[in-house]
């Protein structure tokens, strides 16, 4: 009932970046990027009713760890009628990941001893250029994106992070990290790019959580 | 190479690194001279790899204590330093065509490149942006007393995709410096003649270093001054205005008031319409998402000549991928992207130019259109 997908095509590209978003919010942060390597295959079901549902099979790599690549098999269901709810997505990660404790306790460790809250702007900049000391600050943006991304694709839409605008740390008296986003996503069907405020929550063992985000209205 | 810190503490330890260091012509960084050292004051001394060992041996043998400052001069010069791009290759005549130009540089690039080249290459002009600047193309045409056939290119149909007119102007670079030494180009050359557009969207470019980088249309005026810019690979006339566009003013893929409406637009669409006879091939460069895409943008129906379309597609899409692995795919941009209507690409072939591809660079968005310059030469590499 599941129909073959050449994976080249839209329907199952686009599907592909939704779990990719997904993907990175659930297990991304300062010491992981994960990125689509290739699309091994997909396949479709239209479930009367309740909607399309994508079967796919990821090929995936750490930037950080270029030289392996990582399995994932997940499932995409986009509901019907779909302005309402953003899409289910069940993700299965074969293998492990490389280890980041080390890394994320060295930033937790970095931030918290900052006596001034973290700015920063344009990252990357014009040029494409990411000072080392931002790439962590960068890597929790495609966390915080990839929450967007997720809960706001639609079969006729495919996002990627364009840019972070903005960021800024805010300093709280609990235990999380806190930073201020402002992303501005891509959309490729549209071509728009579309500004986002995101607060995003990280602990190196609670990982990153999005408190809250909205869209920014467009500059009149 | 380090860098020892030494006090000493007593006359006799002063006389002997006074002796050491003009023994063995030591590097002081302080004081300056062996005849300034004192007792008590601090000591830089800098000693070459090879004499380590043998200054530190005789430190100790006359019980002078030491700290090692710098463990590895080296490597702090190359930390502080920023490295220098420039193999020969990459530095031609002075331009570096690792690193993105704005509109003025890429302008004054053309002219040089026609000065140091005028038995092979001629600056023309096209037309005329919005903005009223002028758009020039390079003719690249190797003297024959037989007709040639042109491969047109143009790049930066959109102001955002700046390795767009990066890889134009690679493109321009390699052809100029290999044509006598490679084969393959030399003999092109005899058979074809290239016509090359480095920037088409010159006022959305200027824009997008000036004012929004991630801006991708033409810089005209609508609505009483009120809205800017027309996506210009909308605005040409192929099925104009039927699909993938809007036609309000502020979406990035407004496809103007009409077909061919921004001087832009018609400055390529007449001069491609009055060689068409002799145009091979329409290369339009864009970028994200590594893909060669084939006509048609409206409409899953294939074009007539879908099969050689496909098949020289494939085999470039092959040869890319044999020099650095990267993954091109291939296809209709109605199946492999999106529904679009307008499209250059699709214009030139139904006007009648048989090859007609738009081809998206690198990456497929970890970057977008902000690829970092260290990517600027496996790409071009790759896509010549």
């Amino acid at each position: 009932r599941a129909m073959e997908l050449p994976p080249s095509l839209f329907p199952a590209a686009r599907a592909a970046a939704v779990a990719l978003g997904y993907l990175r919010y659930r297990r991304g942060g300062p010491g992981r990027g994960l990125q689509l390597r290739e699309l091994r295959s997909a396949r479709r079901q239209d479930i009367d009713d309740v909607g399309h549902k994508y079967y796919l099979e990821l090929e995936l790599e750490d930037v950080l760890d270029k030289d392996r690549t990582v399995s994932c098999t997940a499932e995409v269901l986009y509901h019907l009628g779909s302005k309402s709810s953003a899409p289910d997505v069940q993700l299965t990660v074969q293998g492990e990941l490389r280890s980041t404790e080390e890394a994320d306790k060295e930033f937790y460790t970095r931030i918290r001893s900052l006596e001034k809250e973290l700015v920063a702007e344009n990252i990357p900049d014009s040029h494409g250029n990411v000072p080392p000391e931002l790439e962590p600050i960068l890597l929790l943006a495609w966390a915080a994106s990839g929450y967007v991304i997720w809960q706001n694709s639609t079969e006729n839409t495919k996002f990627h992070l364009a840019q972070v605008k903005h960021v800024k740390q805010v300093k709280r008296s609990d235990e999380d990290l806190q930073f201020d986003y402002v992303v501005l996503l891509h959309e490729m069907v549209s071509q728009e790019v579309l500004p986002w405020q995101v607060t995003l929550l990280w602990h190196p063992q609670r990982g990153a959580r999005v408190s809250q985000c909205h869209q920014e209205p467009a500059p009149g | 190479d380090q860098v020892l810190h030494i006090v000493p503490e007593t006359f006799q330890q002063v006389q002997h690194l006074q002796l050491l260091c003009s023994t063995l012509k030591l590097d002081l960084w302080k004081p300056l001279l062996p005849e300034d050292i004192r007792a008590g004051d601090d000591l830089h001394v800098r000693v070459p790899a090879p004499l380590v060992q043998e200054v530190k041996d005789s430190l100790d043998q006359h019980t002078i204590s030491y700290r090692v400052l710098i463990a590895d001069v080296q490597k702090l010069v190359d930390q502080s330093m920023p490295r220098e791009r420039s193999s020969p290759r990459h530095v031609s005549g002075g331009y570096v065509y690792t690193k993105y130009h704005p509109m003025d540089e890429i302008y004054q690039w053309m002219t040089q490149i026609q000065k140091n080249n005028s038995q092979l290459v001629t600056q023309h002009f096209l037309g005329k942006t919005f903005e009223n600047r002028i758009m020039y193309y390079l003719q690249i045409s190797q003297p024959s007393n037989k007709p040639k056939k042109i491969i047109w290119m143009d790049c930066g149909i959109h102001a955002r995709e700046w390795i767009s007119p990066a890889f134009c102007q690679w493109f321009v670079k390699e052809i100029l410096q290999n044509y006598k030494t490679d084969p393959k180009i030399s003999r092109f050359l005899q058979n074809l003649d290239l016509y090359v557009l480095p920037v088409l969207n010159i006022d959305g470019y200027i824009y997008s270093w000036e004012k929004d980088r991630l801006w991708r249309k033409s810089r005209s005026l609508y609505e009483s001054g009120t809205c800017y810019g027309t996506d210009l690979n909308r605005n040409f006339n192929s099925s104009w205005g039927s699909v993938g566009v809007s036609f309000n003013c502020s979406s990035d893929v407004y496809c103007g008031p009409g077909p061919e409406s921004e001087p832009e637009t018609r400055a390529v669409a007449q001069f491609i319409k009055s060689k068409k006879s002799d145009i091979l091939c329409y290369l339009t460069i864009h970028s994200y998402g590594q893909l060669i895409l084939t006509p048609y943008g409206s409409t899953t129906k294939p074009p007539s000549n879908n099969e050689e379309l496909m098949q020289v597609a494939k085999e470039a899409a092959a040869a890319l991928k044999g020099k650095y692995g990267t993954s091109y795919r291939v296809g209709s941009t109605a199946s492999i992207l999106y529904s679009n209507s307008g499209s250059s690409r699709d214009w030139a072939h139904t006007i009648g130019i048989p090859l007609s591809y738009t081809f998206e660079l690198r990456d497929t968005g970890t970057h977008g259109f902000v690829l970092p310059p260290d990517q600027i030469q496996p790409t071009c590499e790759e896509t010549m």
